[in-house]
């Protein structure tokens, strides 16, 4: 065994020469990650508000004036003004101009009053699901309030009233839940690309034709490749977590040195995908785009955007091959939920086993394409 | 004492491509062996196959007795390489390349000293020490790509193609540095396509078309039979005009070969120097001096790949 690791402190250590020659590089690992997570720290929020929504009212009147007053005071709609037909309404939304329209019927105020079945129309531009969710919901909620409120001068009390609690990010803020998904998603991609860039970049130049003359063994080589870049890996996360915590302000719940032990698995897991990148890889450009290729399911099928339990079962069994899910789980878990490592510990253990089978695969990969 | 290396029937293809065919000779300890061939002869690959970077479809060989289909972990810690190609960090200074390749062949402490100290001495690139690899002049790379090669001194050397592209002065610095450590009992072996260079190795192989044509120490191939064939003659002939010359004595029917050297003409041809010196009188190429003459390297592997040319058109 040791003699198959022949190599690696030699390698390791050239590695970080390397580096700390190349500014460039280094530049790009620890800066370009923080502009990503204050880029996409503020874009992404699915939080929907201020839907544009415009008021076909038939029969103006100090109720249904009250009515819609219900509407503009949740923070979901906001009434851009009324129109005055059917086919204006219906372009105001084709345009774009509005996601939604409400439309109260000329009888609403008399229906209201006699008790005999008032209606209210809601329309909404449904292209966009998670704004034509949160628009159906508030409105259903809206006109149910609006129902108990005229129910209950009528003197009888609803049977079921409903007190939901949300535990773990009360608030539902959008950065709490997007950015410790995110510090995965940004450390993952700059590991995988440096390690698989400084192989190719080696049999590009000729340096590993040189390299393969001499006692240093695949493993070893595969193994020295990427303890540097690991703990490159290792220092961005340790940089970007007070950025997370202070500038985006997500409050960390759990141990931050959980967090930090259960990172290192999965930066050995990404540098060891990393690695059998560049057993495939003939140029650097190659190696580039098969790096990239491997971030789309890491955003979309490792639960960092979409639940994992919403996806048909064979993305699902995808997205538990991806070593993104299990970090995801383990950063939502410490940061939001305060799970410790008894909860999370399953995780490392999986990502361990990922690391040791990708970097063996890249060896054995390596010593054949060497042959 | 067994051979530094020995190659018995060495075969290698790739596909239906047959880089190396059945090729067999032996190096000697201390020897300096030159391999010369026209590129995609199959130069590299012998060297390749020698190492265990390429599998062989058939033959085999050894390396100071060892097997290299079985011990190639061994061998590695046994040979030196150095590639055409410059192969070292061109962003790491001298001593850290230096340092680097003394820590992959595993030489700590002060053996790792001593060596570090005597390849520097070797190849005088102490002064260069703190410069990065990548700013050094083509001689010098070469002359740091051998330090980091011999720097676990090895016994054998593989040296492939080691002086393309660099300046004459460099090129016999480089072979006085070979001829040094061969002096202390290293074995080279050497692939070039220079004849001056082949003709400095105390033994040479001429490899066309995956073939082994020859081998043997330079004056004996000279003497090979298939050279000089029986009955003819080397002739150097010093002439006014060579150019027009040599167009001339291509149309004698009994001149084989002739080809211009400097300012004289180079002829292989059936017949007595008098006949020669008189046609080309008659001519009109005044005065011309005919002498017998020794073939050189060139004539030699000239002549044998036309044979093989000839044996190919004929197969």
């Amino acid at each position: 065994m040791i003699a198959r690791l022949s190599g690696l402190w030699p390698v390791a250590r050239k590695e970080v020469l390397h580096l700390a020659r190349d500014r460039g590089t280094v530049f790009f690992a620890l800066l370009v990650p923080v502009l990503q997570l204050f880029i996409f720290g503020f874009a992404l929020n699915t939080n929907v508000r201020q839907i544009r929504t415009v008021v076909y009212d038939q029969a103006p009147s100090q109720r249904t004036r009250e009515f819609l007053r219900r509407f503009s005071n949740t923070d979901t709609f906001r009434l851009l003004g009324h129109v005055s037909s059917d086919d204006e309404m219906y372009a105001a939304v084709r345009k774009g101009e509005a996601s939604a329209a409400i439309k109260i019927p000329y009888d609403f105020a008399e229906r209201v009053l006699r008790g005999s079945g008032a209606t209210v129309q809601l329309l909404v531009d449904g292209s966009d699901s998670t704004v034509s969710g949160a628009a159906l919901n508030v409105f259903n909620a809206v006109v149910l309030v609006e129902n108990q409120r005229l129910l209950a001068g009528s003197g009888s009390r609803p049977p079921i009233e409903a007190r939901p609690a949300v535990l773990f990010n009360p608030s539902t803020r959008s950065p709490n839940f997007f950015i410790p998904g995110l510090v995965a998603v940004l450390v993952q991609i700059m590991v995988i690309l440096l390690v698989a860039l400084s192989v190719v970049r080696e049999r590009e130049r000729g340096t590993l034709e040189q390299l393969t003359m001499t006692p240093v063994r695949p493993l070893g080589m595969m193994i020295g490749k990427m303890i540097p870049y690991v703990m490159l890996g290792f220092l961005e996360v340790c940089w970007i977590l007070p950025i997370m915590r202070w500038v985006f302000g997500v409050p960390i719940h759990g141990s931050v040195w959980v967090l930090l032990v259960l990172t290192i698995p999965l930066l050995l897991a990404v540098a060891g995908l990393g690695l059998l990148i560049s057993t495939k890889a003939a140029s650097q450009a190659e190696a580039f785009q098969l790096a990239m290729a491997t971030m789309l399911p890491s955003i979309f099928l490792s639960g960092y955007i979409f639940p994992i339990d919403n996806m048909p079962r064979p993305f699902q069994i995808v997205s538990r091959i991806l070593p993104t899910t299990y970090y995801i789980d383990v950063s939502r878990g410490v940061i939001l939920r305060g799970a410790g490592f008894a909860d999370l510990w399953w995780n490392g253990a999986v990502l361990t086993f990922m690391a040791v089978v990708l970097v063996l695969a890249a060896a054995i990969q390596f010593e054949r394409r060497t042959r | 004492m067994t051979p530094a290396i020995e190659v018995r029937g060495l075969t290698v293809r790739f596909g239906s491509f047959t880089a190396v065919d059945g090729v067999t000779f032996d190096v000697a300890r201390g020897e300096v062996f030159g391999l010369l061939g026209p590129n995609g002869s199959g130069k590299t690959t012998i060297i390749k196959a020698l190492c265990g970077l390429v599998r062989p479809s058939g033959g085999g060989g050894a390396i100071l007795g060892m097997d290299v289909l079985v011990e190639t972990a061994r061998i590695r810690q046994r040979i030196g390489y150095m590639s055409q190609k410059f192969g070292l960090y061109e962003d790491l200074t001298v001593r850290e390349n230096i340092e680097f390749y003394a820590g992959v062949y595993g030489l700590r402490g002060a053996r790792r000293e001593e060596r570090s100290a005597a390849v520097v001495d070797l190849t005088l690139i102490g002064p260069y020490m703190e410069r990065r690899a990548g700013q050094l002049s083509g001689g010098w790379k070469q002359r740091l790509a051998l330090a980091c090669a011999v720097i676990h001194e090895p016994e054998v050397v593989f040296l492939d193609e080691p002086t393309a592209g660099i300046d004459p002065v460099a090129r016999r610095a480089l072979w006085d540095l070979v001829f040094d450590l061969a002096g202390r009992g290293v074995t080279f072996f050497v692939t070039t396509h220079y004849m001056d260079e082949a003709e400095r190795c105390g033994r040479v192989g001429y490899i066309y078309n995956s073939r082994l044509l020859a081998v043997g120490p330079v004056d004996e191939l000279r003497r090979l039979p298939g050279v000089s064939p029986e009955g003819s003659s080397r002739y150097e002939i010093v002439c006014a005009d060579a150019a027009r010359a040599l167009r001339k004595a291509r149309q004698f029917a009994y001149v084989r070969e002739a080809t211009i050297f400097g300012r004289a003409i180079h002829v292989l041809a059936d017949a007595p120097a008098d006949t020669l010196a008189a046609d080309l009188s008659g001519a009109g190429f005044e005065p011309v001096r005919v002498s017998l003459a020794e073939p050189s390297l060139e004539d030699v592997f000239v002549t044998l790949t036309n044979q093989e040319i000839a044996k190919g058109a004929r197969r």
